[in-house]
């Protein structure tokens, strides 16, 4: 590991101000990703700003009767929040679905949003990779493509995100809150939260340098049946190869989100506007314009099987 | 600045002060500065589970987590759960089903173990719970999955199974 610097941040917006005064400088909170990538020196950071003392780790009701999740609320934590489980169950089950019980203990909301991706060549310093080192090429166009994205993707990049609860959060149309260096504050929508791969894989969101996640915002009960039906290679502790997330209404239509497809959860309106039609219809819609390989071209059957159950549950 | 912080926790009761390079893990400080050895590094990025300690009661991966993010924590590792001669009930009931082979695992499958009957009892679901709107049961299926951030390469499963059964009460 690369030696860095170390300080515990005192406030969100100190935080954000001394990020953006260091281009070198990340936040940790979790540490589950951003660590196991240090070891490998995929991430080089030389100063590193705690900001697990900033309290952001609070539940709580807004005035438009959702909820504000503060950015260090562990996924344990979420997942296990009473009024999470009984009104937005599409997240406790995605968060549950991911991960390792150790991990979830550690892992953060905003973290979790923030993971990077898992592509093996990502991970294998030794390839070239547009998103570890912009400019060098892709390493998985060509190569061994089964775990890799469908839709969205660029002649730059196919990685997916790996996150679940991005795929809850974005079928729920969560809003990130955050704080930048100025001290002003936002909330982007999570639908433009994510950054396509592009000719700029590397740049995954729209955060600026310094920016800094202070919560997520749910707004108030969809209502329905929350479902989210995770596809892997084995029962706990993987990865997706595709999941749905979806919310469905007693008369049929709702909304879902796909993982596993995209650099990004994927969720388009006419996916959403299909879903009273049937899961073929959806899957069409969801997946319109893929570009798979052979080798992933699976996951487009796998997402309209998938959604087939998910509403055949959702039915009762 | 410097590349080195001053840090004070807890570990199994006994308080700690030191002055550690930033990027030491709290694992690396558990065995290479504290000579806790019980603490095993097997993977090294959180895939394997054999790190596994409790910090403020609950289990995580002492290897995915910097000794300088744990400034005042109460951690306690395989030492601080029993000793020989007053063993922890799971650490005995990992010897009478024999839930091990090698023993590599073992530390961070039992405090792992241990957590996760915690985690039952105090209500917190898994991804096998039916109803998220009531409290997990304590059953085979929960406990399986509970445990899978914890790898046995010698497949001692079933054993591991059948001791942490015994410790939460589900076998006669």
């Amino acid at each position: 590991m690369r030696p860095f610097t170390y300080e515990r941040a005192s406030s969100a917006s100190s935080a954000a101000r001394a990020a953006a005064e260091n281009p070198e400088a990340k936040f940790i909170a979790g540490g589950t990703n951003l660590l196991d990538l240090m070891k490998l020196q995929i991430e080089r950071p030389a100063h590193l700003i705690d900001v697990n003392g900033l309290g952001l780790d609070e539940i709580q009701p807004t005035e438009a009767g959702g909820l504000r999740i503060g950015a260090l609320v562990r996924n344990t934590a979420l997942a296990s929040h009473e009024v999470v489980r009984r009104d937005y169950a599409l997240l406790s089950r995605a968060l549950l679905a991911g991960a390792s019980g150790q991990l979830r203990n550690k892992a953060t909301t905003a973290g979790n949003l923030l993971q990077r991706t898992r592509c093996p060549y990502f991970y294998d310093p030794h390839q070239p990779c547009n998103k570890r080192q912009p400019g060098s090429g892709c390493s998985a166009i060509g190569g061994v493509t089964r775990q890799h994205a469908v839709v969205g993707i660029s002649n730059a990049c196919i990685a997916t995100h790996p996150s679940d609860m991005a795929i809850a959060m974005r079928a729920l149309d969560a809003v990130v809150e955050t704080v930048k260096a100025d001290g002003t504050v936002r909330a982007i929508p999570i639908g433009e939260f994510y950054r396509l791969p592009g000719e700029t894989p590397h740049i995954e969101t729209v955060l600026e340098p310094g920016e800094l996640i202070t919560s997520v915002v749910l707004p108030a009960p969809a209502g329905g049946t929350h479902i989210y039906r995770k596809v892997r290679d084995r029962a706990s502790y993987a990865f997706a190869l595709v999941s749905i997330g979806a919310v469905i209404q007693p008369d049929g239509s709702g909304r879902v989100a796909a993982g596993g497809v995209a650099h990004k959860p994927w969720r388009v309106e006419d996916g959403d506007k299909e879903l009273k039609n049937g899961a073929k219809a959806a899957a069409a819609a969801l997946m319109a314009d893929a570009r798979p390989t052979e080798q992933n071209r699976f996951k487009l059957e796998l997402v309209e099987r998938a959604l087939a159950a998910v509403i055949a549950q959702a039915r009762g | 600045m410097t590349y080195s912080t001053p840090v004070s926790l807890t570990i199994n009761g006994e308080r700690h002060e030191l002055d550690v390079d930033n990027r030491t893990t709290l694992l690396d400080l558990l065995r290479e500065h504290l000579h806790l050895t019980g603490t095993k590094k097997g993977c090294d990025h959180g895939q394997c589970g054999a790190c596994t300690v409790h910090v403020g009661g609950q289990r995580i991966n002492a290897c995915l987590t910097l000794a300088v993010m744990h400034e005042g924590d109460d951690i306690t590792t395989i030492e601080g759960l029993g000793r020989p001669g007053q063993l922890h009930p799971m650490q005995a009931a990992f010897l009478k089903h024999d839930g091990f082979q090698c023993g590599y695992c073992t530390p961070g499958q039992i405090c792992s173990a241990v957590a996760v009957l915690e985690e039952i009892r105090a209500g917190i679901p898994s991804h096998v719970t039916e109803e998220l709107t009531r409290p997990p049961g304590l059953t085979d299926a929960e406990i399986r999955e509970r445990m899978s951030g914890n790898i046995c390469r010698c497949g001692a499963y079933s054993n591991i199974l059948e001791a942490i059964e015994e410790v939460g009460g589900i076998n006669p």
